[in-house]
């Protein structure tokens, strides 16, 4: 089906307890599609991405993946996630591991490939981010940046549809941020469909396809990073985005 | 000890006041040199501290003495370190006592880990019955003496299962062991389990990994790394609880440390035995804390 999105969001409600954190989503991201997910803190864009890949679970809606309801409670969800690549602020690295055995180990153990096979596709990714020479350090030994390379790599050994990055530059120091955009660049550029929640303003002009700004679980405005990161229509994104300019 | 001794000692107990005194006076004297007049009588803090700690150097040194005068030496050392006695439990102390401590406490070690395995996933399990059991089990063993379950395992089971035994002593008394040790190493493994960041359980779960695999490849293998010292503690617990085997009854091929240097005081007469394992004890402990030390320091460094 030709109009079928690669992420299809409906009607999406998360509640914390009482507090109503996402307060009905509508959002979709089609194929091939670059999105970026901008807003302040607390403005539940890492809980609806989060809710995609159902770490955390919605209190109510559905979420499409590729067609397929994440949301139902019978679908197989281990593999729908292999399907969607996830990146975490904190890279998540499994530190008892080599980096090779974090490149390895979801695909040995979930996907079932053999061994050879699954060395063979973590060389490769190694190698598109620029860290082959890695391969059998520990992951306390590596930069932030270069870890966060390596969760990159480990995500995409899976071969997924698309990647999910929840705000991935945010916990590396300033000089390290470019490295990771790079290669989230060159991602893009292949045609990866991506959702990235982000305060990279500069990387959301550049490489996003659509910008969704998000304030108290709600999505307040969306379109063309042209129009919503420098004519934004809504006096809540105007003043955000004035905010981060200062900062 | 004698009264002649008893005074000795409270005379130089009365001395070590004398000289704290002067101590005390020769500190306030430098105090006094200072141009704050109006606090002439006071001491800084440090000076405070000084002769705080000066007291107290003096006060250890006076109870060691005390000790030292007290005990009546040749009888301690007719008593506790008959050289004889100790060349006759030789070779028995080794290769019957120690080796049967080391056989009861790797036993009880072994069966009471994959016990206390099985309790921490029960405890985190998501079935309610499970979480139950498991903090019923925990909570009774680690609220009984190590000795009454002992003691129910032993002598309760053959009364309210008709003469049900289990196997040997070694089987009763390692699985009497293992039951208690699995009780207080459940919690260790939760706690292991619990200081694992929750994002690896994320991270494995977003590959598209099951609970139980995240949990087994990669949550439980860095739980452990967190958990050795405190397992290795419980060994040394459970090194000394085997002492406790001699409730079961006991021949002369199973005895371990305790029993047999029990068994040897009654033989010899004497208590060099009690001595003897003592340092046994020690011998097998002391290094194993040691490691323990030295891993925790370790762990410490790399976090």
């Amino acid at each position: 089906m030709d109009s079928q999105q690669a992420i299809e969001v409906k009607d999406l409600h998360k509640y914390f307890g009482d507090l109503e954190v996402l307060k009905g989503i509508d959002f979709q991201v089609g194929h091939g599609e670059v999105v970026c997910v901008i807003g302040p803190s607390g403005s539940g864009k890492s809980t609806l991405l989060r809710c995609i890949n159902r770490l955390e679970e919605s209190t109510s809606g559905t979420i499409l993946i590729e067609g397929e309801d994440i949301t139902d409670p019978d679908a197989d969800v281990d593999l729908l996630r292999t399907r969607i690549g996830m990146v975490f602020q904190q890279f998540n690295l499994f530190p008892h591991l080599t980096v090779l055995r974090n490149l390895t180990v979801g695909q040995t153990k979930v996907l079932k490939r053999s061994k050879a096979e699954a060395a063979e596709i973590a060389d490769e990714m190694l190698a598109r981010v620029g860290l082959s020479e890695k391969r059998e350090e520990y992951p306390i030994r590596l930069s932030g940046g270069q870890q966060q390379r390596v969760a990159i790599a480990r995500s995409l050994c899976m071969k997924p549809d698309m990647m999910l990055f929840d705000e991935p530059t945010s916990a590396l120091d300033p000089e390290l941020v470019g490295e990771v955009l790079e290669v989230m660049r060159s991602l893009a550029d292949e045609g990866m469909t991506m959702m990235v929640v982000t305060h990279e303003m500069g990387f959301a002009s550049e490489v996003a396809d659509r910008v969704v700004f998000m304030d108290e679980g709600v999505v307040v405005e969306e379109g063309p990073p042209a129009e919503v990161l420098k004519d934004p229509q809504t006096e809540r994104a105007q003043q955000f985005l004035k905010m981060i300019d200062h900062a | 000890m004698t009264t002649a001794e008893r005074a000795g000692a409270d005379d130089s107990a009365s001395a070590g006041a004398e000289s704290e005194a002067k101590a005390r006076s020769a500190a306030s004297d430098l105090a006094s040199g200072s141009q704050r007049p109006q606090r002439k009588k006071r001491l800084t803090p440090t000076q405070r501290e000084r002769a705080f700690q000066a007291a107290m150097y003096v006060l250890a040194a006076l109870a060691v003495l005390a000790v030292a005068l007290a005990a009546d030496w040749p009888t301690i050392q007719r008593n506790f370190f008959q050289v004889d006695v100790i060349r006759d439990m030789f070779p028995e102390l080794v290769i019957i006592a120690a080796k049967n401590t080391a056989i009861y406490t790797t036993l009880s070690f072994v069966l009471g880990f994959v016990l206390a395995l099985g309790l921490a996933l029960m405890r985190m399990s998501t079935v309610a019955p499970f979480r139950a059991f498991a903090m019923i089990y925990i909570e009774l063993f680690r609220g009984l003496p190590a000795l009454v379950t002992l003691i129910l395992i032993g002598f309760g089971l053959p009364i309210a299962f008709d003469g049900f035994r289990l196997g040997s002593t070694l089987v009763r008394g390692s699985v009497g062991l293992a039951i208690v040790a699995g009780a207080y190493m459940a919690e260790t493994i939760r706690a292991g389990v619990e200081a694992v960041p929750r994002g690896q359980t994320e991270a494995a779960r977003s590959l598209g990994m099951s609970r139980n695999r995240t949990m087994f490849t990669i949550v439980l293998p860095q739980a452990f790394r967190i958990i050795i010292p405190p397992l290795t503690n419980e060994l040394v617990l459970l090194i000394k609880d085997t002492s406790l085997f001699f409730v079961l009854g006991t021949t002369p091929e199973s005895k371990e440390l305790t029993k047999f240097a029990r068994d040897f005081m009654v033989s010899s007469r004497n208590a060099t035995p009690l001595t003897v394992v003592a340092i046994a004890y020690l011998v097998i402990t002391l290094p194993l804390t040691y490691v323990v030390r030295r891993m925790e320091r370790n762990a410490g460094k790399s976090r």
